[in-house]
């Protein structure tokens, strides 16, 4: 009965990748966002709960499972309340091929999928559908308008960040990302690779809709875009979507280019955290920094810069690859 | 009931079940929306017969973009409010009685056809061995449907653009 072991391993898998995105991606990332800003800005940021406002997020957790869901009364309840599951869903899913280490029995990985970044790029690609079934399910056309650019733009973006997988893929000969992370035991992607590395980053700060590519949730002319009408707990599960996948992007960006856990002195599991922290830290000083593009200007930057330039790295890569293979 | 036996009928009832509701949902975005159910339940399919990279595509593809294409002409179209959609006009009983006899024949079909296993085993890694073949043995249709593509691709274009 081998099968119900393995039931039983993806179950316990899914609580751990659910627990650890909830605490240390999303309440301490929302409190990194805030301390961060209240830095770039000369304030302090939250200060009184907890030591040096450590428990802020968590006490605002609790504040929002308490509070009262509300769903509009025109909204269409079963979109409104599915697109809740769909958001949070595509982000944990990321989890399962991102390598955290490796121990003496082999990498820290939940699956080595020989598809890797593939599965990466699909289940990333699967924020979008709930990002529109919010926006429509809501019926209030500034969540509506936000729905449709994020898909616009999630759309747009996914090519140039497809494109540089791809890239990477062909430099390290797989799909699978222990492959590739052992493929940087030498040099790490980023410096043969630094115009992937580039492509992957703006698409990927597109990809989770942040500053300044934040037009989906645009404060001064969406209120909050697609979850303007959500409260409570499912606001809540939307910031756990979005700040997840955040976090994901940043894991995959470290496992692609910046040697996954590889490094000297210190234990894999250690240097992973330290590089995912600097990305991450990198994501927020932008969006402390750069003001939002206009919808226009951002649709023209991918398709008229970014593809051009990523499919131009790809050809030049795999002549490389391929003069390299003769 | 062996444990492959049993993912088979649950994923095969998730597809059943969202396919039953896109074809009779009176909602047009409900209709589209479970095509992503219906999509992951073929993805599962997909890997229960160790077809991984298919079962990737299947996800980047279709639950990924080809259901955010069929949303986004739903609300830009006029009309697409979703509500109030109607999928069975008067010929229903003529497409009733269509279907369950294609279902018939395709049943019969199926259980007079001896099944054989395919000779050989699977390379390790398949990704690599579904771009060699569509690079060597296959190629002339790997060019051919590039190219429908790319007219496709063209057509669309020209098509948006005699409007403006």
């Amino acid at each position: 009965m081998g099968w119900i072991s393995d039931v039983l391993r993806a179950i316990v898998g899914t609580i751990i990748i659910f627990s650890a995105v909830a605490f240390i991606a999303v309440m301490f990332g929302v409190l990194l966002e805030r301390k961060i800003s209240a830095w770039m800005q000369s304030r302090l940021g939250p200060k009184h709960v907890g030591p040096q406002g450590l428990l802020q997020t968590l006490a605002d957790t609790i504040k929002l499972l308490q509070k009262e869901n509300i769903v509009p009364a025109r909204a269409d309840k079963v979109i409104f309340a599915s697109a809740v599951i769909v958001v949070p869903l595509a982000a944990l899913l990321d989890y399962v091929v991102i390598p955290f280490g490796t121990t003496r029995s082999g990498p820290l990985i939940f699956r080595d999928l020989n598809i890797g970044v593939l599965y990466f790029a699909a289940t990333s690609s699967l924020v979008v559908v709930g990002i529109l079934m919010a926006g429509w399910g809501s019926n209030n056309k500034y969540a509506l308008l936000g729905g449709m650019r994020s898909a616009a733009q999630m759309v747009t973006y996914e090519i140039p960040m497809g494109l540089a997988l791809v890239t990477v893929a062909l430099v390290a000969g797989s799909l699978s990302t222990v492959t590739i992370v052992n493929g940087q035991a030498r040099l790490w992607y980023i410096v043969t690779q630094p115009v992937a590395f580039l492509v992957f980053l703006v698409a990927a700060t597109a990809e989770v809709n942040r500053v300044p590519f934040d037009l989906v949730e645009a404060e001064s002319e969406l209120v909050a875009g697609y979850f303007s009408e959500y409260s409570g707990m499912r606001f809540a599960l939307f910031q756990l979507g979005e700040y997840g996948e955040m976090f994901a992007m940043a894991a995959m960006a470290v496992t692609l280019f910046l040697g996954g856990w590889r490094g000297p002195v210190l234990p894999p599991v250690v240097w992973f955290v330290v590089k995912l922290y600097a990305l991450i830290f990198v994501f927020m000083w932008v969006r402390w920094t750069y003001p939002r593009f206009r919808i226009d200007q951002m649709l023209n930057f991918s398709w008229k810069i970014l593809i051009p330039v990523s499919v131009l790295n790809l050809v030049v890569t795999a002549f490389f690859a391929v003069v390299a293979h003769r | 009931m062996t444990g492959e036996a049993i993912a088979f009928y649950i994923l095969a009832a998730v597809t059943l079940g969202s396919a039953v509701v896109v074809v009779t949902s009176g909602n047009i975005v409900h209709s589209a929306a479970a095509l992503v159910p219906g999509f992951l339940g073929v993805t599962g399919l997909y890997i229960l017969l160790n077809a991984e990279f298919v079962a990737g595509i299947q996800v980047l593809i279709y639950a990924g973009a080809i259901t955010v294409l069929i949303l986004f002409a739903i609300m830009l179209t006029e009309g697409g409010t979703g509500l109030g959609g109607r999928q069975r006009n008067e010929q229903a009983l003529v497409g009733a009685t269509v279907a369950a006899a294609m279902a018939v024949l395709l049943i019969i079909v199926a259980t007079r056809t001896g099944w054989t296993a395919g000779g050989g085993t699977l390379p390790p890694y398949t990704p690599g061995a579904i771009g060699q073949s569509f690079l060597r043995q296959n190629i002339l249709v790997f060019e051919g449907t590039s190219i429908v593509l790319l007219v496709s691709l063209m057509g669309a274009i020209m098509t948006a653009r005699r409007e403006d």
